[in-house]
C-alpha cells in the first residue's frame, strides 16, 4: 500500500498572531516545508498618499506618524526634509542635532522591538520581549518629555522642530543612556550567544547580496547580506555628516546576521546620540516659515532618509498650492517584503515566522 | 455486616480508604461500601488534581511576571490566588462553538480523554507514607502507560477539528511524544533497577541516597523529556503559539478549553509528583512520619518551579531539531545511564540483591562523573557548527556585486 500525500495551501494571516498586523501569506505546504508563497496586503490600507492631497503641508506631518507607528520621529523627518528641500530651507543647527538625536532614540526603539519580537518568534515566551519594551518605554518616556506625544509624535516640522527641549529632558536622557548600557548588556548576554536561537536562525533563509540588490531591498536586510549601504553614510542629512559612526555589515544574510546587525546598530545610535549630545549648541529650534506653506507650481523633491527599516522617502510635487499636488512614499517594509519568495520557500514552517520577523515589517507601512 | 478488606488489596495500604469503608461497611452491604468508599477518594482526587491546576497556573503567571519584569496577576483575593477562578468562571460563560464540518463526537470527547489520565495518574502517588490511593505493585509500568493515552487525545482534537494548523499541531505531537518515551523509558529503567521494584512507595523506601544523585543523568533525560511530553518549553513545537496559533487546541473554546487548559497545568504537577518521587525521594525528609506531605510538596514545588524557568528562558527548537536531540543526544545519554546503573547494582549488590546507602554513595561517586563526561561529549558531537564567530563592523568585499557609487 502507498500512503499518498498532497500539497496544502494555508492562509497564514491576516489573523495570526504573528505577523506583524494583518499581513496575510497564502502559504502551500509539503508536510512542514514551504513549496509556494504569495503574499497578499492591503489589510490596512488607508489611503494615506491621497490624504496627504487633501491637507496642507503641516498638517501631513501627523499621517507620517501612521506609516510606520514604531518608529514615526524618522517618518516626520523624511517628510520635512522632502518639504524643506520643496521650498529651499535649511534648519538651523540646534533643529538638526535634535532631529538626528531622536531619530536615533527612535530607531533604538525600533530596533528594540523588532529584536524583541523576533526572539518571541523563536519561541522565547515573552521574556526577550518584556526586556526590550522596558528600554523602549523609557525612550517614550523621553519622547513624551519633548513633545507630549508618545508613539504618534508629530515632533518634526518644515524647516525645524516643533520646540525645544524642556530644561529636565537632559538629565533624563542621561539617566536613560546610563541605565539602557546595562539593561542592553544583559539582553545582549541573553540573546547574542544564545545556543537555541543561534541552531535555529544560523544560516537560515540566507539572502544573497545579488537577490538583496535586485530586489532593492534596503536597511539592516541589504546590510546583513553583506553591503555597505546606508544613506546616513551615502547622502549625510542633518547632522549626520557632523557625527562618527560605523556601520555594521552582516555577512551570510541569514536571519542571524539581520539579528545581529540590528543589535550593533543599536551600538552606534548609541555613539550617535552622545555625540549629539556633546556637540548640541543653543540656538533657534525652527525657521520663521509662514503657517500655510506655497511652494512654487512645479517643483518636485525627494527627501530620503535611512529609517529603522531601509530606506524611507517622500516624493512631494507642489502645484503652488497649500497641499502637496502628489506624495508619493516609498516604504522600506513593502519594497523588502519583495525578497519573502527568496526568504521562505524551501524552509519549514518554523522558520517562516522567524524570517518574517528578521525583516521586520510593519503593515502601517507596508499598505499605507 | 463486618466487611473486610483483603489485605492484599492494593486499596489496603491506603488508609483513608479504609477508614470510609470499614464506616460505611458496619451499616452497608459490602459492595456498596466498597462502591462508596471508591467514590469518596475519586471526589478528593479529581479536586485535587482540579485544585493543583488551578494553583499551578496562578503560580507560572506569577513567577514568569517576576521573571519577565512584570507584576503577573494580583487584583483578585490574596496576590491574585483566586485568579483561576475568575478565569474559569469567564471561560465557564462562554459560547460553546464547534467549527464547520468538525467530527462532533470526538471533538467533545477530547477533553475528557485528556483530562482523564492525570486523575488515573495521581492513583498510585504516594503523597506521603501509605498515602497512596492504590500501591500498584507495577506503578511505573502503569505511569508510563497511562500518560501516553494523552497523545491520542491530542491526534483526536487535531484530526477532528477541521483546521490545519490544530492538524500541524498533532502530527508535530504525535512524533515529539513517540520519541521522547523511548529515552524517558530507558532512564526509568534504572531507577527501576536500583530500587529493585516498580512500586513507587518502594521507590521512595529505597531512596537513602535521592536518586537524583545517584543517577543524575537519568534525571536530566526524564525532566527533558518529560518537558517535551508536556508540549513546555524549548519542546513546545505541538502548541506554539507564534507559529501556528494554538497547534492542537486551536478551535477550542469555554469550557473545553478549560479542560485542556487543567489538563496542561495539571499534568506539570503530575509530573512534577512523579519527578519527585522517582528522583527526589518522595515523602523522606525529617520527621517524614508527620510532615511526608510536606516534603513532597515542596519538593514538587521545586520541579514546577524548573518547567516554570524553562519556558521563561529558552526559545523554542524545530521539530527536526528536537527530533535530533531525542534520538542523537537523549536516548545515547540513557544507554549510557542503564549501562553504568546496570554494572554498578551487578557489581555491588549484596548477596540478597539489596544495596547499602554505602554502596547509593558510590554509584553517585562514579554516576556523576559520568554524567560530565557524557553530556560535555555528546554535546559536542551534537553542537552541529553553532561556534561563534566574532564579527566587527566592517565593509565586506562580495564577489560578483557591482559596485553601487553615489555622486
Amino acid at each position: 500500500m502507498t500512503i499518498r500525500t498532497e500539497p496544502v495551501t494555508v492562509n497564514v494571516g491576516p489573523q495570526h498572531p504573528s505577523t506583524h498586523g494583518v499581513f496575510r501569506v497564502r502559504i502551500t505546504f509539503d508536510g512542514e516545508d514551504i513549496v509556494e508563497v504569495e503574499p497578499v496586503f492591503g489589510y490596512l490600507h488607508r489611503g494615506s498618499e491621497k490624504l496627504a492631497e487633501e491637507r496642507n503641508y503641516v498638517q501631513v506631518i501627523t499621517l507620517t506618524d501612521r506609516l510606520d507607528y514604531t518608529s514615526s520621529m524618522i517618518n516626520n523627518q523624511a517628510y520635512c526634509l522632502a518639504v524643506e528641500k520643496l521650498l529651499e530651507v535649511e534648519p538651523p543647527p540646534r533643529a538638526k542635532y535634535l532631529r538626528t538625536l531622536t531619530a536615533e532614540l527612535q530607531r533604538i526603539a525600533s530596533h528594540l522591538i523588532a529584536v524583541g519580537f523576533f526572539v518571541q518568534e523563536l519561541g522565547a515566551f515573552g521574556t526577550p520581549l518584556m526586556y526590550s519594551f522596558r528600554s523602549r518605554e523609557r525612550i517614550l518616556d523621553l519622547f513624551e518629555m519633548l513633545c507630549g506625544a508618545r508613539v504618534t509624535v508629530s515632533y518634526m516640522r518644515p524647516g525645524g522642530v516643533f520646540a525645544d527641549a524642556p530644561r529636565d529632558f537632559w538629565p533624563a536622557l542621561d539617566r536613560f543612556l546610563e541605565d539602557f548600557e546595562e539593561e542592553l548588556a544583559e539582553m545582549e548576554q541573553l540573546l547574542l550567544e544564545n545556543e537555541i536561537l543561534m541552531v535555529r536562525t544560523r544560516g537560515v533563509s540566507p539572502i544573497p547580496a545579488e537577490v538583496a540588490i535586485n530586489c532593492s531591498v534596503s536597511g539592516p536586510v541589504l546590510r546583513a547580506s553583506g553591503i555597505n549601504w546606508d544613506w546616513r553614510k551615502q547622502e549625510p542629512y542633518d547632522a549626520y555628516d557632523q557625527v562618527e559612526f560605523d556601520v555594521p555589515i552582516g555577512s551570510n544574510g541569514d536571519n542571524y546576521d539581520r539579528f545581529w546587525v540590528r543589535m550593533q546598530e543599536i551600538h552606534q545610535s548609541l555613539r550617535i546620540v552622545r555625540q549629539c549630545i556633546a556637540q548640541i549648541e543653543p540656538g533657534q529650534v525652527r525657521l520663521d516659515l509662514p503657517l500655510v506653506l506655497r511652494p512654487e507650481a512645479g517643483r518636485e523633491a525627494y527627501g530620503r532618509v535611512e529609517a529603522s527599516k531601509g530606506e524611507l522617502a517622500f516624493y512631494l510635487v507642489s502645484d503652488g498650492g497649500i497641499s502637496p499636488y502628489r506624495c508619493k512614499i516609498r516604504s522600506p517594509s513593502l519594497i523588502n517584503l519583495t525578497i519573502i519568495e527568496h526568504l521562505l520557500v524551501g524552509w519549514k514552517l518554523a522558520d517562516m515566522i522567524v524570517s518574517l520577523g528578521s525583516i521586520d515589517i510593519n503593515m502601517g507601512e507596508v499598505d499605507r | 455486616m463486618n466487611c473486610q478488606l483483603a489485605s492484599d488489596s492494593v486499596l489496603y495500604a491506603n488508609g483513608l480508604y479504609r477508614v470510609v469503608y470499614n464506616v460505611a461497611g458496619s451499616f452497608l452491604p459490602c459492595w456498596l461500601a466498597y462502591l462508596i468508599a471508591g467514590l469518596v477518594i475519586i471526589f478528593i482526587l479529581v479536586n485535587a488534581v482540579l485544585l493543583g491546576a488551578a494553583v499551578i497556573t496562578w503560580g507560572e503567571r506569577r513567577v514568569l511576571g517576576r521573571f519577565q519584569n512584570r507584576v503577573g496577576p494580583n487584583r483578585w483575593g490574596p496576590f491574585g490566588m483566586f485568579q483561576p477562578i475568575a478565569d474559569l468562571l469567564k471561560l465557564l460563560t462562554k459560547e460553546d462553538l464547534r467549527p464547520q464540518g468538525s467530527d462532533r463526537i470526538v471533538f467533545a470527547l477530547v477533553p475528557i480523554l485528556m483530562v482523564a489520565p492525570l486523575i488515573l495518574l495521581t492513583a498510585v502517588i504516594p503523597f506521603a507514607k501509605n498515602a497512596a490511593l492504590a500501591s500498584l505493585n507495577v506503578g511505573v509500568l502503569y505511569i508510563l502507560a497511562v500518560s501516553s493515552v494523552s497523545s491520542v487525545a491530542i491526534f483526536m482534537a487535531g484530526w477532528s477539528s477541521n483546521n490545519r494548523y490544530a492538524m500541524f499541531g498533532a502530527a508535530r505531537a504525535v512524533a515529539v511524544l513517540i520519541s521522547y518515551e523511548v529515552p524517558v523509558v530507558l532512564s526509568l529503567l534504572g531507577v527501576v533497577m536500583v530500587a529493585a521494584s516498580m512500586s513507587l512507595g518502594s521507590i521512595v523506601e529505597a531512596q537513602a541516597l535521592p536518586f537524583i544523585l545517584v543517577m543524575p543523568m537519568a534525571f536530566l533525560v526524564f525532566l527533558a523529556g518529560m518537558s517535551a511530553e508536556l508540549n513546555r518549553s524549548p519542546f513546545d513545537v505541538a502548541e506554539a503559539e507564534s507559529e501556528i496559533i494554538a497547534g492542537y487546541h486551536t478551535e477550542y473554546s469555554g469550557v473545553r478549553f478549560a479542560l485542556i487548559q487543567a489538563a496542561e497545568f495539571g499534568g506539570v504537577g503530575v509530573v512534577a509528583a512523579i519527578a519527585a518521587v522517582l528522583f527526589l525521594g518522595g515523602w523522606s525528609g525529617p520527621w517524614s512520619e508527620y510532615l511526608g506531605w510536606l516534603w513532597f510538596l515542596l519538593k514538587t514545588g521545586v520541579v514546577v518551579f524548573l518547567f516554570i524557568w524553562f519556558r521563561a528562558t529558552y526559545p523554542r527548537l524545530r521539530i527536526d531539531q528536537i527530533m535530533a536531540f531525542s534520538w542523537k543526544f537523549l536516548l545515547p545519554l540513557s544507554m549510557i545511564n542503564l549501562a553504568a546503573v546496570t554494572l554498578e547494582v551487578f557489581f555491588l549488590r549484596g548477596d540478597d540483591g539489596s544495596l547499602t546507602t554505602a554502596d547509593l554513595g558510590i554509584m553517585a561517586a562514579i554516576n556523576i562523573v559520568v554524567t560530565v563526561v557524557s553530556v560535555i561529549v555528546f554535546g559536542n558531537l551534537i553542537r552541529d557548527r553553532v561556534t561563534l564567530r566574532t564579527r566587527q563592523p566592517q565593509q565586506v568585499a562580495v564577489p560578483g556585486v557591482p559596485t553601487i557609487e553615489v555622486s
